[in-house]
Formats: structure tokens, sequence, C-alpha cells
């Protein structure tokens, strides 16, 4: 399987682990990056390489993924681990951590097993389950962290499901401190968001929908920390969104404890008021904030207090979208928007673009322990060969996902993936 | 104000057609288009008030009222208003129809639509859910109540309650007592008064206020008795019973001592105040039983008339304007 090697010559190369970003060439075999080499001179190239001008093109890593909800098992028609491999590697991305709230639940080695099997016989990109830090995520007793992470889990995480139970978070985080595991939880108080689908607002008072205020995550994530900080445990938090709790995390970090934050492209892209005439599409969890939330948002990537970006690919069937908003499914697919929606960011002149980058490449990797997410030699050649000018128009109808719920359905993008390669295989090509 | 005894021609020459295809919110109309609206209630008004109440505005239209949430006042205003006006009305029921065996409000409002009624009139538990439907039916839509979003007859019929009583809305100052939270009657009253310049101020404690409603154009009250200082209208909201076991209020004794409506309380309102309740009342909760019941002082009778009347004037809007489409 594996290809011949392959050179990438007169691209535009951003590597976010020795922050160049500048011409350059790149050669791969045996699934490995070879050659990082800067400048526009290319040396001669024997024949059997093959040769792809890349004519000004982004070369980088590819996207790494920390968070992505298929259905399988358990709800195979939403999204198949297949089709969303397919989805991401049309996307650029490729690497994916999938979510343990499936059915049945990842909280069993078996079932990590499963989803390992399942990725290898796809042979796309590579797929990574994240276990449940509680058994069914029930919050009560502690998953088999250990079995979970010996049979190929990346990080542990209650997924939707805080923990609500304190005694159990902070066990399951001493636990997880012992063996070195990373634990993510989304910061959102149980209580205040029974129910809520929307952000308390004047906005969403109005529409008269269900709300909760963004007090809900800074509580939950304020008694995280404070748990982290007595446990000593590797954390991640899974979503921050708004500004208050960005401060909170600010103040956290100050004292230099061991945490990293992920944002998602939705809540950098969007705000409440996308949701318009009840548009379910846009109905996310943790819901859309308010325009300073996002720009303050947007500037904690830009210097680094968020570290990751995520996707949170959550697919929904029209049948659990196409209903009032309060009732309708929470979450939208991500996986293909992911790097055109950044790149817009980008073009909005909002983050340099190394600092996009590192947050969806090295980043992420890092936080996991992987070897890719960078142009060293040696590392995998999981890469994205990338026109960042190239003006999209998404058509949600037209996306790879089985579901087609994307609040960027009808929005205009800026970049297109060209080719997208893992382990030095193409995974993706785009029609010329 | 009131008309003296026009027939149905009387009411045929005031024909306005509606201004939009559906009526899903109070925002849907401008004050001009309220006025006119309130005028052709005006001669229904009278028009129900004679033996004969039949005119035939609607002669061969389907109206189906779709109510996913049990009403009295609505729904049936809605039927009559729709049988005096010579349309077929049926009416649907959650329990009695396929909704009951799973059938999701899309589907459920697609087939009716497949029946090609002219208007459907939708009463749902959900905020949005009149406008989701109005994305996907054919006909013409009427929210009669969409979670707690808009109830935008009942704002037009309370305006015209109102406008009867004093003779203008403009300058009124009104005064919304109660669990504004989960009211939409509340949000579309606020919307519509203030669209019409009525000074409007809501009362209550802030755990039945929904967040930033001082940005809403309203004065915000915490007091009834301050609140309702110098009102010319005390309108009362339901206190939905089930709202004691969240941790909203903490008895009913304690919320009629504080925010109920008693006789002492209201002496504090303007000269020749009236009272308003959309109903149901829970009597001794949020209002006096002496107070509702006063004849001087209480509109809540008006305002079931009222209701009749001005949901023909908005049936016949939204024919005019079908009829003005012409064949298609």
């Amino acid at each position: 399987m594996t290809a011949q090697p392959m050179a990438f010559v007169g691209a535009r190369l951003v590597d976010p682990e020795s922050g160049y970003d500048g011409p350059g060439s790149l050669l791969i075999s045996n699934g490995r990056i070879a050659e990082f080499t800067r400048g526009d001179e290319q040396g001669g190239l024997s024949d059997d390489i093959r040769q792809i001008r890349c004519e000004g093109a982004l070369l980088c890593p590819g996207l790494v993924d920390l968070r992505v909800k298929t259905g399988e098992p358990g709800a195979e028609p939403k999204e198949t681990l297949k089709s969303a491999a397919r989805a991401a590697a049309a996307g650029g991305v490729t690497s994916i951590v999938v979510q343990p709230d499936t059915d049945p639940v990842i909280d069993d080695p078996a079932v990590v097993d499963f989803i390992l099997r399942r990725a290898r016989d796809i042979e796309l990109v590579h797929v990574y389950p994240a276990g449940a830090a509680t058994k069914g995520l029930e919050g009560e007793a502690m998953a088999e962290l250990g079995l979970m992470r010996e049979a190929g889990c990346v990080y542990v995480t209650n997924a939707d499901r805080p923990v609500s139970d304190s005694r159990v978070m902070r066990r399951v985080l001493s636990y997880a401190q012992g063996l070195g595991i990373l634990v993510a939880h989304r910061p959102a108080d149980p209580w205040l968001t029974q129910c809520a689908g929307a952000t308390e607002s004047e906005f969403s008072g109005r529409l008269g929908l269900a709300s909760a205020p963004v007090a809900a995550e800074t509580i939950m994530l304020e008694r995280d920390l404070a748990l982290v900080e007595l446990t000593g445990a590797r954390f991640l938090v899974d979503q921050i969104s708004a500004a208050a709790p960005l401060e909170s995390l600010a103040r956290a970090k100050a004292r230099g404890l061991p945490i990293l934050a992920t944002a998602s492209i939705n809540h950098l892209s969007f705000n409440e008021l996308d949701i318009g005439d009840y548009r379910t599409f846009c109905k996310l969890n943790p819901p859309l904030r308010g325009e300073d939330d996002r720009l303050a948002l947007i500037e904690a990537l830009a210097r680094g207090l968020v570290d990751i970006v995520v996707s949170a690919h959550a697919p929904a069937q029209p049948e659990e979208k196409r209903l009032p908003f309060d009732e309708a499914a929470p979450g939208a697919i991500g996986l293909e928007t992911l790097l055109p929606a950044l790149l817009t960011l980008h073009h909005e002149s909002r983050v340099p673009l190394g600092r996009l980058i590192h947050a969806v490449t090295m980043a992420p990797a890092q936080a996991i322990g992987l070897a890719a997410g960078r142009l060293t030699p040696g590392a995998p050649a999981d890469l994205v060969l990338c026109d960042i000018e190239a003006p999209r128009l998404i058509d949600a109808a037209a996306l790879i996902s089985k579901s087609k719920n994307s609040p960027f359905d009808g929005r205009r993008l800026q970049g297109a993936v060209l080719m997208t390669l893992v382990d030095g295989r193409i995974v993706h090509e785009a029609r010329p | 104000m009131t008309a003296t005894a026009p027939g149905a021609d009387e009411v045929r020459k005031r024909a306005f057609a509606f201004p939009r295809r559906h009526f899903l919110s109070v925002t849907d109309l401008d004050p001009v288009q309220v006025g006119e609206l309130l005028d052709l209630a005006e001669g229904f008004v009278a028009l129900n008030r004679q033996t004969t109440k039949k005119a035939d505005l609607l002669k061969g239209r389907t109206l189906i009222n779709l109510f996913f949430e049990a009403s009295t006042r609505t729904q049936s205003s809605f039927e009559l208003a729709g049988k005096r006006l010579g349309a077929d009305v049926i009416n649907m029921s959650p329990r009695a129809s396929s909704i009951a065996k799973g059938e999701t409000l899309v589907d459920t409002a697609v087939t009716l639509n497949a029946m090609q009624p002219d208007i459907l009139v939708i009463r749902h538990g959900s905020s949005g859910a009149a406008s989701l439907l109005a994305q996907k039916v054919s006909c013409s839509v009427i929210n009669a109540g969409d979670g707690q979003h808009e109830h935008p007859s009942q704002a037009l019929l309370d305006a015209l309650s109102m406008r009867r009583a004093f003779g203008r809305l403009g300058g009124l100052t009104v005064a919304i007592c109660g669990d504004v939270l989960h009211s939409r009657v509340a949000r579309s009253n606020v919307a519509l008064l203030t669209m019409l310049g009525a000074h409007v101020r809501v009362v209550g404690p802030p755990t039945l206020m929904p967040p930033d409603i001082a940005r809403w154009g309203v004065e915000v009250h915490h007091h009834l008795k301050t609140g309702i200082a110098g009102a010319d209208v005390v309108m009362m909201l339901r206190l939905q019973l089930e709202r004691m076991q969240g941790a909203l209020v903490p008895s009913m004794r304690e919320y009629f001592r504080l925010w109920g409506l008693d006789r002492e309380k209201l002496a504090r309102a303007a000269g020749g105040v009236r009272v308003m309740h959309p109903g149901p009342m829970n009597r001794g909760v949020e209002i006096d039983s002496d107070v509702a019941d006063d004849p001087q002082v209480s509109l809540i009778q008006d305002q079931v008339e009222m209701g009749v009347a001005m949901r023909m004037a908005i049936l016949a809007a939204m024919a005019a304007r079908l009829d003005n489409r012409g064949p298609l």
C-alpha cells in the first residue's frame, strides 16, 4: 500500500513546529516526511519520485480534530465511521477523535477495540476513540480508564453530559492523573442549562426560547479548575464559548495549571443572532453566544489562550432538526467546513494563518500524544494541500456527511482543499 | 366609538386586506394597519350583537384549527369567528389525531395542508412552531400562541378592548403584571402597545422577568404597588401553578400578598382604571374575585367578546388578501 515517493514543490509551507511560513518543498516517502526544503530552489529529483507542482498553494499538516461525533455504533443513519472519515478526508482532516456518547457508550475496552478495527478497515483517516469518563456517561461510577487507554483511547470525557457530582469528578481527575490520562469536560452547570437551547439574552427572551446564562459555563469551569488544582490532572476544557469563562481560564493558566482549552469553529463563526427565525441548524451545545463573546473567543485564539479549535461535528437527521427550536436536537456537522471557515477567519484578518494552523494541527496532536501535526522529517506524512484564496459557496446538500445539518449552508467561505494525504497516501483529491 | 348596528354590508365596506400571507407576530403589522384592523373589528362587534350574525366574507373557505395545547377562549372564538363568516371550520386536537401516534408537527401540518385549507390556525407549546409551519405549508398560517413567544390575536383583542374603553391607546399607561417570563401574551402586548404609543410597565418578581427586559422599551417594576401607581390599565397575567415547583416563587399565598391584585392595591392606580386578564384566571392567586367581577372596573368579559370580533376581523382581512391574489 505504500505509495511511491512524492515531492511537493513550489508550495507555501506552514509548519507549526518551527513556525516557518514561506515557500518551500516537501519530499515524502514510506508514509513519512523525508525532507523539508525552505526557499524556492529545488534540487534535481530522480524520476521515480512523483512531482506535484503546488503553485503557491498552502501545504500544511493534516488537521487533527479532537471532537467528532458519528452515529456508529448505534445511530448509523446519521453518520458512520466511514462517512465521517470520507467527510474528514474531503475537509483536510487527517485524524479524528470520536466521542464516546454512542450506543453502546464507549466505556469499555471492547467498544474501543471495535472502533479501532472499523477504522482500520476503512483505511482513510486516523480514527481515535475518546473513552467515557464514567460508566454509561451516567456521572456516577468511574469507567475503566486504564483499560480503555491500553485499548487505544486518547482521552476520556463525559461528552455532552457534564459530571454534576463534584466528588465523582474529583476522583476521575485524581485517578486519571495517576495514569497520565487527559480528561476533557464540557463546562456546563446541568441545572442552569436544563432544556436550554439558547443563551440567556434579550434576543432569546424575545423569541421565547428556553435559555441558560453564560454563568452556567463559568460556574462549572471554575469548579473544574479548582479540582484540577487539587488533583494535578491534565485537563482539556471542552468548548469554551464566552468572554467570562475565558477570564477564568486565563487566571488558571497564569497559575500554571496543566490545562488546555478548545473552541468550536461554530462559536468562532456565528453568534446568537444567526438563530434568526428559529433556525434549528444553529441550535448548538453550548448555545451560540453574543457577538462580544464571539470576538473575545477569536481574540483568545489569536493570543493562544484558546489552544485548539474543533469542528464539534455532530450529525443530526432532518427529523431531529425539522422541529420547533426547543424540541430540535442540538449540534452541527463541521468536518468539511472546518478548514475553509478557519481560513475565512484569517481572511477577515482576525488571526494570523500560522496561529490558526497550529490550533488545528500541532496543538491537538500534542494534547493527545500524536507525532502528527508538524512538517518535521520523520513525522507521518499527514498533509493537506489547500488553495486558501478559492471562494466557496457552501451547499449543505453537496457535503459528504450523511447528515446535512450545516449552519454554514449558503455561506460564502474562502479556501478549498486540493489534496489530503494520510501516511503518504492520497485519501482525497479535488477534481480540477 | 361604537358603530351603530351596521350590517354585514357595512363591514364589507371596511374590508382591509391583511398585508402578509401569514400572521405570526404583531410585528407583521404597522400602526396604521393595526388601526384599520381594529376599525374592521368594531364593525364585527356590532354585527355580533345582532340576532343574525352571519356574513359571507369567508364563504367557500376552509379554516382548520390545529391546537396542540388546550384552549377554551382562543379555539372557540376562532371557530365561532370562522363560522360566522361562512367558512367551513374543523378543529384538530392532538389526542384525537395521529399526533398521538408519533406524527411530527410538520408532517401533521403538511397532511392537513394537502386537504387544501385556506387558513390554518395553530397553537403549539414551542416557541417558533407557527413560523416553522409557515415555511412548510402553502395555506395562510395564523399564530394562536406559540410557546413563550407570541399570541398576536390576543394582543389585538386587548388593544380593541382598551381602545373602546378609553377611546385611544396612545398615551395610556398599561401595567402588565405577573409571570412575564413565560407569557406570550405579555410579549405580544408589549410589542403592540409600545408600537401604538402606550407607556408600558411590567411588574413582577425578577424570577418571572425575561433577561434584559428593560431593553424592550418598558419600565420594569418589582413591587405591585409602585408598578400600578397611576396606571390606566392593569393587565394581570395567569400564574401557572407548576411554577411553584421550579423555585420561581415560594408559595401561592406569598404571591397573592405581594403581586396579587386586590381592591386595596388597585386604589393606587389612576381614577377610572380598568383591569384586564387574558384568562383563565386563578382567583385568589393573581387576582381577587372582588376586582375580577366588578363590571365598573373589569374588562375581562369585554375581552372575551372582543376576542370573537377581533378574530373575525383578522380572518376577514386574511380572506381579502386571498381574494385579491386572484385565481392562481
